[in-house]
């Protein structure tokens, strides 16, 4: 049953991401990123952490792809054609093919011969948004104060570069 | 139950997904939506992990890690939108001078 939905989720994840990348239109490429992510929260719930599920899909599919398709919108963005195929990118993307089959065939031989963690009985409340946030709050305080003063940056940034008039002289 | 091997193995798909987005496509937009992509299959690999170690430190970085995220895409976007309005072109092979 929840290798089913795995698999399910999992190639929901791949098949957008793959549309996401060969469509011509940036919209359609932007909806079908925002569905990679909420499969990407489904996968995140089989894996018992509830509370990375929700701010999943509250940040990059809330707020994130929000941004992307704001900005696609307002530099009117059409699709484009792809370039012509010649002789030299069919050959190119063939021996990339070949190369990226053969790292998969080993990558795949590795995790088959190693020696991975296999799964333990986890505690009741794992990746509840309590414990998280419990251990956010203590071991990670530092971090997550600093992380504050890194998105007070962003903002300021981004502010000052989308208001920016540059002279044209 | 599902092997940790499968998480990682589609972990590493979607990274390759995202990595040949960024090679092959030159429109700067679809570059950043690849780069969000691949950041996603990192936290993926984290989360994996986290849970099959029994450890929630994991979590923790996949949370500074959307939180960097966020902040490029904000500060990318911006950067497109500036670019933009001197030359309107969102290509980046167009976008090869630092100076006008």
């Amino acid at each position: 049953m929840e290798l089913l939905a795995f698999y399910i989720l999992g190639a929901g994840a791949v098949v957008t991401a793959v549309m996401m990348v060969i469509h011509r239109n940036p919209i359609v490429s932007a909806l079908n990123l925002i569905f990679t992510m909420f499969c990407l929260a489904g996968i995140f719930v089989l894996l018992n952490a509830h509370f990375m599920a929700a701010i999943q899909i509250l940040v990059y599919a809330g707020a994130i792809m929000v941004l992307f398709i704001f900005v696609i919108m307002l530099l009117n963005l059409r699709g484009e054609d792809w370039p012509p195929l010649t002789w030299k990118k069919l050959l190119a993307s063939f021996i990339g093919i070949l190369f990226v089959g053969y790292s998969l065939i080993k990558i795949i031989g590795i995790f088959r011969g190693s020696m991975l963690p296999v799964a333990t009985p986890l505690p009741e409340d794992f990746g509840t948004t309590r414990i998280v946030g419990e251990k956010l709050f203590t071991d990670f305080l530092l971090p997550f104060e600093v992380t504050s003063i890194l998105l007070l940056t962003a903002i300021v940034g981004a502010v000052m570069l989308a208001k920016m008039k540059i002279d044209k002289g | 139950m599902v092997p940790l091997s499968h998480y990682l193995i589609l972990s590493a798909i979607l990274f390759t997904i995202g990595m040949m987005g960024v090679l092959i496509r030159r429109n700067v937009i679809i570059i950043f939506m690849s780069i969000e992509l691949m950041l996603n299959a990192v936290n993926l690999t984290f989360i994996a992990f986290s849970r099959f170690l029994n450890n929630l430190d994991g979590h923790i970085f996949a949370f500074m890690v959307m939180t960097v995220a966020a902040a490029e895409a904000a500060v990318g976007l911006a950067i497109v939108i500036s670019v933009f309005r001197n030359k309107p072109t969102v290509n980046v092979d167009e976008m090869n001078i630092m100076k006008w």
